[in-house]
């Protein structure tokens, strides 16, 4: 198949299956509707609580699948030492943040189910690179720690409402709000410095690593920090480690989100596209003992990738007329076909249709 | 080379006039003429003016790395940047202004006048009052005046306009001021030119103060 037909996203989407062929994990099909009352138990996961429903012939009411994440952790089972690795390649029904409308998005992902460990971790960060890495050279992925940013928001003493604005402003990377912030809630001024300096470590892993071994002093920081630092032990033998970086801006909701988060950009992409982490909250709140790690890519975003345009829509136009003999045009059509050219027959140029050459096989026109 | 958004109108000139201060000149922009976009290539960087209320579309959608915007389009539209510095300009106050004579029992839904319907809606709701919103586009002191609307959630500057209108200030909602905004993905990818112009520019808000 000629590669030059194939659209961005076409293109990513045959070559990270193969990629996730590669490490084990296999294909999860799965129907485009889902109960509806999956979404209503776990509203907050989804990244917008419309949902497209109707109700299906025995009544029930049913949803246009928003997301995949909750499809396939329905569809797993609790057992010690087993992990279920799946990837998916799936259109989901989402109202657009910036339209207000619903969208079709194209969304291609794995996730990794069960009794996770540090190596299941280290391979979702490395896929996730590698998956960035197969649409552009030119990409970063940030990792950051939930388990960090939770310990160090707890040792502030501040109530709920205080953790979500703090965290809302570690992740726009708001200093002077988050100082604020911290004065109107009485934060000590300790405290207060050890968030701020949080938005300012970001950067190569090592350099970040150094910075937070002064930042983390709790027991569970100096936990989730020992993970964070076998798992920049283990990317940074990987070719990616220039391009794998810590920031703490990423922030997913930590009702359903633990532990490692990421977040993947293209350069000449406006938005993150790619996003995942660890949520083994998400399993403990649908009952489930185990834990996951996966992320999804937002293929409807590489339409924004420049690929070189095309001056011509086709190589070669040839007309023809009631007079030509439509064998001759099929031998005409064969010939430049067979020579891998692009070609479009009709019995007059359409107006807008870029065309390199003509052929003209009219035989009224030439008599 | 980054793309700078910048508000048309005076607070934009003054946040021009920052950044010159700060190194990042560019002379064409004070030339009389209707080109709209100016470019310095020596110092790495090209201004253009927008709407006020559109510089955070500009810098969410990556047309611009850079913007200022003030603090009520932020809230109101919650886009999706990185907020790095208070430029500590154009300040003025989101606040609940009412007619001097009146009170507010609590007893019936308030009908609240506003161009601000998300802040004013986060507001309430933080207050748990039942609110009907009436959003308007322009002459909000109008409202109360002739009843269309119990108070306005509004822009209060120096509260002149109130003043000669017979309204008052009731609450403040929050303080606002212009605030330098960066695309997240370019962050990533001209990290050092967006540190360094952010790290002149927070030495020019020093200055003023």
């Amino acid at each position: 198949m000629e590669e030059k037909l194939l659209k961005n996203e076409e293109k990513a989407v045959f070559a990270l299956r193969s990629l996730y062929r590669a490490y084990g994990y296999l294909p999860f099909k799965m129907s485009k509707f889902e109960e509806y009352e999956l979404y209503v138990r776990n509203k907050d996961f989804l990244v917008s609580d419309r949902i497209i429903t109707f109700n299906d012939t025995n009544g029930k009411l049913m949803a246009l699948k928003p997301d995949v994440t909750l499809s396939i952790i329905k569809n797993t089972t609790d057992s010690s030492g087993v992990k279920q690795k799946v990837y998916y390649n799936e259109n989901v029904y989402r109202v657009s943040d910036r339209t207000h409308q619903y969208k079709e998005i194209l969304q291609t992902g794995l996730e990794c189910v069960g009794d996770i460990d540090s190596y299941d971790l280290y391979e979702a960060v490395l896929l996730a690179a590698k998956s960035l890495d197969q649409i552009s050279e030119n990409f970063v992925l940030d990792v950051s720690h939930l388990g960090i940013l939770t310990a160090v928001l707890d040792e502030t003493g501040g109530d709920d409402a205080f953790r979500q604005s703090a965290a809302a402003c570690i992740s726009s990377k708001n200093k002077h709000d988050l100082q604020k912030l911290c004065g109107n809630c009485g934060i000590s001024q300790e405290n207060t410095q050890k968030l701020l300096q949080f938005i300012d470590i970001y950067g190569e892993m090592k350099s970040v690593l150094a910075r937070l071994d002064s930042l983390c002093h709790s027991e569970k920081s100096r936990e989730a920090l020992g993970e964070l630092k076998m798992l920049a032990n283990m990317l940074l033998d990987t070719p990616y480690a220039d391009r794998i970086r810590f920031d703490f801006s990423i922030v997913n909701d930590m009702n359903y989100y633990n532990g490692i988060v990421f977040r993947g950009f293209l350069s000449g992409i406006c938005e993150g596209v790619l996003a995942g982490g660890q949520y083994d909250k998400l399993l403990r709140r649908m009952g489930r003992k185990s834990g996951a790690v996966g992320f999804a890519l937002y293929l409807d975003l590489l339409e924004e990738l420049q690929r070189p345009s095309n001056l011509y829509d086709v190589d070669t136009l040839i007309l023809y007329d009631e007079g030509t003999d439509p064998s001759e045009i099929a031998k005409a059509v064969q010939n430049l076909t067979d020579r891998g050219e692009c070609v479009s027959a009709q019995k007059s140029a359409p107006e807008k249709l870029r065309y390199r050459r003509l052929e003209d096989l009219r035989k009224g026109e030439r008599a | 080379m980054i793309n700078i958004a910048l508000p048309k109108g005076r607070l934009g000139e003054k946040v021009y006039a920052m950044f010159e201060a700060a190194g990042y000149e560019c002379p064409s922009i004070k030339e009389n003429n209707r080109k709209l976009i100016f470019e310095n290539p020596e110092k790495g960087v090209r201004y253009f003016w927008v709407k006020p209320s559109d510089v955070s579309i500009y810098v969410e959608r990556g047309a611009a790395d850079i913007g200022v915007a003030g603090k009520d389009i932020l809230l109101e539209y919650e886009p999706d940047v990185y907020e790095l510095l208070d430029l500590n300009l154009g300040k003025c106050r989101m606040a609940v202004a009412a007619k001097k004579d009146f009170y507010d029992s609590g007893e019936r839904t308030l009908k609240v006048a506003t161009k601000f319907q998300n802040i004013a809606k986060q507001y309430y709701n933080s207050l748990c009052r039942d609110i009907d919103i009436i959003k308007l586009n322009g002459s909000i002191e109008l409202a109360p005046i002739l009843g269309l609307s119990d108070v306005i959630v509004d822009i209060v500057e120096t509260g002149t306009t109130l003043k000669e209108n017979d309204l008052e200030v009731v609450e403040t909602v929050v303080p606002i001021s212009a605030r330098l905004i960066v695309n997240k993905s370019a962050f990533r990818f001209k990290t050092r030119e967006i540190e360094t112009i952010t790290e002149h520019m927070k030495a020019q808000v020093s200055a003023n103060d």
